[in-house]
């Protein structure tokens, strides 16, 4: 249990918190019509007769987002409903051109499933916490107004106006902004790993609804209120610490929460209500007549399950169970979906080219991902998506270093010169004679060298202070421009000095 | 099952119909006949009985994700699109003012 508490004058009070997330199915045309989706073209040169609710037009369902919107059922193990139906919300807006939206109220397309979202210590976010998805329907997006282009009338573009969108419901499981960050990241990771989704919340490709009540610790379910269209995950964890705050000095002076509809203003990092006409929630939902109910086969539902990855908390048990790495490199390497793809690539080809199986090199690669690339990457102002070092010249970087042709601390200089020059780690290493001496000849007069200049220091060691055994391989290492295998260093020391 | 006065001014309002009070005074009757008119069918026993959504037995047919592979359909028609606008302006439908 969450242990996240509100301190009101009279006492603590819990928060109750769940999420509608719009997530924008990923696809070429719209849900009902063959115009496309793409993201910032011309306004209206995506619009069909369709969209623009021209008398006559018929919709057809696009098979693509039906399929997507059953993938992402089944990634979150929910039921899938064989049939389902379309009905109108009816309203007017001037985003609207039908006067209502094709969605799934009565009969949705995916029914109850759940998600595990990731535990975090520090917030209080235990191993086991599981969110209930209580459902995920399909239903059109509106067009897009714009306020501030002329004094007295607003603009409509209409190229979104159509797009799928799959509406994905939460039960009011979550107890603290901790809790509902993790579950929209775990979406969010999820949709983009299915590829049903992009999951760019900038661009609006995915937006939450935050439901938020108080009550008393073990009392029944307070009223809620619902602030509107919250388009990051910083801004739900605002909306809900502020809204829940608010809710408790409401009802500490006596007042009582009207369940209503709240916007989130991210300059002041607060929400005020949307004061919209009483009735404006009258949708007087219907069946739309346009459309049969949606009925599929197995032969198309067996098709969405085969084609599903491998999701990211079975990958990080893999990757923890078969391939030995530690808890948080897996986590951190399965968080993204390109991570874990650009490591797999990485690590396939760091095996062929040691020859060894994917276990054994596998801490190799996840360190040097995690710990060398991801840094160098990071000073060089890159990341991972646009790297100019490639996963089959990471492989060939660490394969150097695993025959023993460069050491470890030399391929980090490596790392460097690749991310500047683009040039292969082969190519590096000859040109600036970085190959590591294993000559145990060449090493071994450095390190006589060394003792004789020492000789103080020998003494000391020789008599105990066995610290100083780091001294001499850094001031032979020193000696040898940081090229000597440190293998043969250490076992020549240990010679001489033994 | 009957509808009031108020219920009939709602639903006008719901659907930006406007009325005066000659023209309520005229729909509520209206209004109940047709209600009570339809609701006959509840004199059928109906238990048991499957929702049919049409006469010949037929599912819902599903288009390929193709952008523009049917002209009628498709995007990329601003002109004919915006044609029967009241008002366009730089490529968008233009309407008074509207802010929540």
């Amino acid at each position: 249990m969450s242990n996240y508490r509100i301190q009101g004058a009279t006492g603590e009070w819990e928060v109750v918190i769940g999420l509608e997330v719009h997530a924008q199915v990923t696809s070429n045309a719209k849900l009902f019509s063959g115009a496309a989706t793409a993201f910032g073209a011309e306004p209206n040169s995506q619009v069909s007769l369709i969209d623009a609710a021209m008398p006559g037009m018929l919709p057809v369902p696009n098979r693509e987002c039906i399929r997507q919107a059953v993938r992402t059922g089944m990634a979150i193990d929910a039921q899938i409903n064989k049939w389902s139906r379309f009905d109108r919300k009816n309203y007017f807006y001037a985003d609207l051109p039908q006067g209502y939206q094709i969605s799934q109220l009565y009969h949705p397309l995916v029914g109850e499933g759940s998600l595990l979202i990731d535990a975090d210590e520090k917030a209080g976010i235990p191993e086991d916490k599981v969110i209930g998805v209580e459902r995920i329907h399909v239903e059109q997006d509106a067009g897009k107004l714009m306020h501030d282009q002329h004094p007295a009338k607003s603009y409509v573009d209409l190229n979104r106006s159509g797009v799928a969108l799959m509406e994905i419901v939460s039960r009011p499981d979550m107890r603290s902004p901790a809790e509902a960050g993790a579950y929209v990241r775990k979406l969010r990771a999820i949709l983009r790993y299915v590829g049903s989704c992009d999951g760019n919340m900038e661009e609006g490709s995915m937006r939450a609804d935050v439901n938020v009540s108080v009550r008393r610790p073990g009392d029944e379910f307070g009223t809620r209120t619902e602030t509107k269209n919250v388009n990051s995950v910083r801004f739900v964890m605002q909306t809900i610490e502020h809204e829940a705050v608010r809710q408790v000095e409401l009802l500490e002076a006596g007042g009582t929460v009207v369940q209503e509809t709240r916007l989130f203003d991210p300059g002041t990092g607060t929400t005020r209500s949307m004061r919209s006409k009483e009735d404006a929630h009258d949708y007087r939902y219907f069946p739309d007549p346009d459309l049969l109910p949606l009925e599929l086969d197995d032969s198309f539902i067996d098709e969405c399950r085969a084609s599903l990855p491998e999701l990211p908390d079975a990958k990080r048990k893999r990757y923890i169970g078969d391939l030995g790495l530690s808890a948080y490199n897996a986590a951190v390497l399965t968080a993204e979906v390109e991570t874990a793809r650009w490591f797999e690539t990485l690590l396939a080809e760091t095996a062929s080219a040691q020859g060894k199986p994917e276990a054994d090199v596998a801490k190799q690669a996840a360190n040097w991902l995690i710990s060398d690339l991801f840094g160098a990457l990071n000073k060089a102002g890159h990341d991972l998506e646009n790297s100019p070092v490639s996963a089959a010249a990471g492989a060939e970087l660490l394969a150097l270093v695993g025959k023993g042709t460069i050491s470890g601390s030399i391929s980090k200089q490596v790392l460097e010169t690749m991310i500047a020059t683009g040039d292969a780690p082969t190519l590096i290493v000859d040109r600036e004679g970085l190959k590591q001496e294993s000559d145990s000849g060449a090493i071994e007069a450095a390190v006589d060298t060394i003792l004789a200049n020492n000789a103080d220091k020998v003494e000391q060691y020789r008599g105990g202070k066995e610290a100083l055994f780091g001294f001499f391989v850094g001031q032979t290492m020193k000696a040898m421009q940081g090229k000597a295998n440190p293998q043969v260093v250490n076992e020549v020391l240990k010679a001489k000095l033994g | 099952m009957s509808v009031t006065r108020e219920t009939v001014a709602k639903i006008a309002k719901l659907a930006r119909i406007s009325m005066d009070e000659q023209e309520l005074d005229r729909m509520v009757p209206e209004f109940n006949s047709i209600l009570d008119w339809v609701e006959q069918l509840g004199e059928v026993d109906t238990s048991g009985v499957e929702p049919m959504t049409a006469v010949m037995p037929q599912a819902l047919r599903l288009r390929a994700d193709q952008v523009n592979a049917d002209p009628l359909t498709g995007g990329g028609i601003r002109d004919r699109v915006l044609a029967n606008a009241p008002d366009a302006e730089h490529g968008f439908f233009a309407v008074p003012k509207v802010i929540e």
